[in-house]
């Protein structure tokens, strides 16, 4: 514990020995001396965020590893409140000096400086350490996970399936990652919270050429808190989908463009609810007074059959986490039911800025970025109707089977890239379209939701915005679009 | 940083006491302040020291190990090689990297480009000072919600256990604007400016407040326009973010992993009009924050890649260089496996043509200012693209800006299709580039 009546003369006799290679109860008295440092400088609110991470990529290519790629990396990152504003400063330095410059150039930042030399430093009454990484059995996750012969292994034989299973195969490529992290939290409100984090996945992708015919399709897997994720990944599966897909689309006419009712898929097809309502659920569009959605809390702002939830707590799951990077432990949160807006996602700034309340939703990249308001596992909640259902509605539109990636604008306007497509008429699937993006526009686009089946599935993915790349869960059932703009030629 | 003599002194005793031979480290460090404001106040105010370094190290088999860190300690240091050497017992066994033959050549007129770094109180006045005034612009302009002014500080080097030592260390500074209307009745509009410079001083920070507020204004008035089949005419920023995303059609790793529109034997094949001519050219004279050397070490240098529509080079790492008989071209990055990446852009008219063009006398046809959704619209194995973009319909003249339209098309037929490449060329971030005329792109819009 730090000693009491801390005074800044006796600060440099102080001694501060915390380890790199782990966070854990010795950090208290070092981050807490720098938290009351923070407050006796007049700061409003002062965190620390830690971080450790060792991450490795693997790629085959064809029937070679083409790369095997570690990273190690260790950082922190402390913000500074004063009123509303606040200021994010980063550094490599984990030790004391190193952090204390960091917070020293923070305060300076907001206009604050480091006590004189006979100050009093405040208390910061941290918490006892709220370890998710002790309490959920996660030391051993790193020991556990894949060594780089069995990541050479599995990547080598999934792409060697992939070329059994595939026809005109120009090229092959299976790319995984391991991204391991420790991360440790202090906040001058007592919050004092340590989390390991799991994630891995595997991108897989086809390009199959017939003279000019050519198609390519990729497909992600991906889980967190699994070290034998790679070990029990069904690539034989992967490899059947990805196959048969890249085989229909090679010979697939281009869409014509226009206004067509269509059918998404289940699974990766929640981008569009990711991208299209999910942004603008976060209160950094709030902030930003971006999102049409900004004083509709409470309002119908979606078709009556659609509800929507947001959440860290799904098992396994791309987006899942024990506590965000604010060190609050991760909630459900509705979004949207019946069509109802219910709330919205916030961190703390968005909290202090908004007055929503926070959710368990302050996420980043890494050290380097400063948390903020991000979707974590994110999904339309299944309805009443079949799949078949949905397909007889439909006289003539378009089946988006497979996404590609989408983005949405300032002004509520969103897109997004169809890899695999169909037409649908009178109910059926009748042929195979390619060069689809769908165009439309937030608030619009969530009225026309009009039918979702009861399949729901969840897909892994990137969400980048103000805070970084963050993993994430997109996730629906199948569910039909009234109208909607489809770009084609 | 450790000072980068003092960073290899201690590398060659780690890779002694180790047994490593063979190795080469890229690195950099960074040193910026951002700020953003809103409404008059500051909103977040961002600073960042942070350092990283990637060792490479051959093994006795010839094969080679990576890896990144961010403790550039001794101790960093020696984990980093000694996991590099651990991961080079699964590096690849065919077209094994190596040092790049131009790692040690001198480097002429290598300059350092700094500039002081402005106070945060600076920056945030002079922000603040610029929403002021874009909101002040016209009454419909609501809000600016994405702005910022940046610093910053970069250190590079490169340096190889057969001698190689470079450094290099520039400063840029950038401001973006990106404003939002409202107004009764009307859908929001919103537009924005990016400006890049070596300083503060430097920055052309009223330049971006002119552009983000006359391209802001222009968008108020809108309609949509008929799908069909038009002229279009690109911007210099939309030509060149088409280019890029397409840029497998010069990068030679892409081409020898078979996810290239191009093939090895390609060169001399005519790939686009006649009229247009594309060089990279990381040392442009306009280019502000110039790289001197790649991750390779290897020099840069001013690269054709398309000239009067005939492809005539590709972008190298020293490993595809040696692969396709050629010489490397200052484009690669190192990693387990080199990438290679195009840096900045000069396009410009081959000839002089026979017609000319211009928007004060054309009718119906499309000037497209920005691209969007580059990721998610282009399927650069294909060669397809389906956008949406911001711009106008013009007729001699008179502009209008166009509502929630896409355009579609293949980067082949486009390149074939080009009709006109204006003479005069504008500087942006990412290269030179004049106005584009291409004809028959189809617009999907109601």
């Amino acid at each position: 514990m730090p000693p009491t009546a801390l005074l800044t003369k006796g600060l440099p006799k102080v001694s501060h020995h915390a380890p790199i290679d782990r966070f854990d109860e010795t950090w208290r008295t070092p981050l807490s001396i720098l938290l009351g440092l923070g407050r006796a400088a007049g700061a409003d609110f002062i965190e620390f965020f830690l971080e450790r991470t060792n991450y490795i990529s693997c790629m085959a290519e064809d029937d070679a590893i083409t790369s095997i790629s570690p990273r190690l990396s260790t950082g922190a990152g402390v913000r500074v409140f004063r009123g509303k504003a606040d200021c994010y400063v980063s550094t490599n330095d984990l030790s004391f000096n190193g952090l204390k410059a960091a917070l020293e150039k923070g305060l300076s930042i907001m206009g604050l400086s480091l006590p004189g030399s006979n100050a009093y430093i405040p208390d910061i009454n941290l918490e006892l350490l709220r370890d998710y990484a002790t309490r959920k059995n996660k030391e051993g996750w790193l020991a556990d996970c894949s060594s780089m012969r069995e990541m050479s292994d599995v990547l080598l034989a999934a792409n060697d399936t992939l070329n059994r299973k595939a026809s005109h195969v120009q090229s092959r490529r299976a790319a995984y990652f391991r991204d391991w992290q420790e991360v440790l939290v202090a906040a001058s409100d007592g919050v004092f919270a340590r989390d390991i984090r799991l994630t891995q996945s595997v991108g897989y992708s086809l390009l199959c050429a017939d003279g000019d015919n050519r198609s390519s399709i990729s497909q992600r897997v991906g889980g967190s808190s699994n070290p034998a994720f790679l070990r029990t990944w069904d690539y034989n599966a992967t490899a059947e989908e990805v196959s048969e897909a890249a085989g229909t689309m090679m010979y697939a006419d281009y869409v014509e463009s226009g206004q067509y009712p269509i059918i998404m898929a289940n699974s990766f097809g929640g981008v569009i609810f990711h991208e299209a309502c999910g942004h603008l659920l976060e209160t950094t569009q709030i902030e930003r007074e971006t999102t049409p959605f900004l004083k509709k809390k409470g309002q119908k702002i979606a078709h009556e059959s659609l509800t929507a939830w947001d959440e860290g707590l799904s098992d396994g799951e791309f987006g899942t986490i024990d506590m965000d990077d604010e060190g609050m432990p991760a909630q459900r949160t509705l979004l949207i039911e019946n069509g109802v807006l219910k709330n919205f996602l916030s961190d703390r700034a968005g909290s202090v800025r908004t007055g929503h309340p926070r959710t368990g939703s302050g996420r980043r990249q890494g050290y380097t970025y400063a948390a903020a308001s991000r979707m974590r596992n994110t999904y339309i909640a299944p309805g009443d109707y079949s799949v078949e259902d949905l397909f007889a509605s439909v006289d003539k539109g378009i089946y988006c089977k497979r996404m590609g990636g989408g983005s949405v604008g300032p002004t509520g306007e969103f897109n997004f890239g169809v890899e695999e497509a169909y037409l649908i008429e009178n109910g059926k699937i009748t042929k195979p379209l390619k060069g689809a993006i769908l165009i439309g526009e937030a608030t619009e686009i969530m009225n026309k939701i009009s039918m979702c089946s009861k399949d729901v599935e969840l897909a892994p993915g990137f969400c980048g915005s103000v805070s970084g790349s963050v993993y994430v869960t997109v996730g629906q059932p199948h569910i039909k679009v009234d109208s909607i703009t489809v770009g084609g030629r | 940083m450790t000072d980068i003599n003092t960073l290899a002194s201690q590398v060659r005793d780690i890779a002694a006491q180790i047994g490593v031979k063979k190795y080469d480290i890229y690195g950099s460090s960074v040193d910026e302040t951002s700020v953003q404001v809103d409404r008059g106040e500051p909103k977040q105010v961002k600073a960042s020291n942070r350092s990283s370094v990637t060792v490479r190290v051959w093994n006795g088999n010839n094969t080679v190990g990576i890896t990144s860190t961010t403790d550039t300690n001794a101790q960093g240091l020696e984990l980093a090689l000694k996991t590099a050497a651990e991961a080079s017992e699964f590096g690849a066994t065919e077209h094994v990297p190596d040092f790049s033959p131009e790692a040690t050549k001198p480097i002429e007129n290598m300059e350092t480009i700094r500039a002081p770094q402005a106070e945060v109180s600076t920056l945030i006045d002079r922000l603040v000072d610029l929403e002021k005034q874009l909101l002040e612009a016209h009454p419909a302009i609501a809000s600016v919600p994405y702005n910022g002014l940046a610093q910053r500080d970069l250190d590079r080097f490169y340096l190889n256990s057969e001698g190689a030592l470079r450094h290099e260390a520039h400063s840029v500074a950038s401001v973006y604007l990106y404003s939002k209307t409202e107004q009764e009745g009307k859908k929001p509009r919103s537009a924005g400016a990016y400006k890049v410079n070596v300083g503060l001083d430097s920055l052309d920070v009223e330049g971006c407040l002119k552009e983000a507020a006359e391209k802001t204004i222009s968008y108020l008035n809108y309609q949509k326009v008929k799908t069909g089949k038009y002229r279009v005419v690109f911007s210099p920023e939309a030509f060149l973010s088409l280019l890029n995303a397409f840029s497998n059609l010069y990068n030679a790793q892409s081409i020898l992993d078979n996810r290239s529109l191009s093939k090895a034997d390609s060169l001399g094949s005519a790939i686009a009009s006649p009229l247009l001519s594309v060089f990279n050219d990381a040392l442009h004279p306009e280019n502000v924050t110039p790289s001197y050397f790649d991750g390779e070490g290897t020099p840069t240098r001013r690269v054709p890649l398309i000239e009067a529509g005939v492809l005539t080079g590709f972008l190298h790492s020293a490993g595809t260089a040696k692969r396709m008989n050629a010489q490397p071209t200052g484009h690669a990055n190192m990693g387990a496996k080199v990438s290679v990446s195009p840096d900045f852009y000069h396009v410009f008219a081959a000839s002089t043509p026979s017609d000319s063009y211009s928007l004060d006398t054309a009718e119906n046809v499309i000037l497209i200012d920005d691209l969007s959704a580059l990721h998610a619209g282009v399927n650069a194995l294909q060669g397809s693209f389906s956008l949406p973009f911001d711009g106008w319909l013009v007729n001699q003249g008179e502009k209008i800006s166009v509502d929630s339209a896409t355009i579609a098309g293949d980067i082949r037929e486009l390149l074939k299709s080009i009709i006109y490449v204006e003479p005069e060329a504008e500087v942006t971030p990412g290269g030179v580039c004049p106005r584009i005329w291409v004809d028959g792109l189809s617009v999907t819009g109601e």
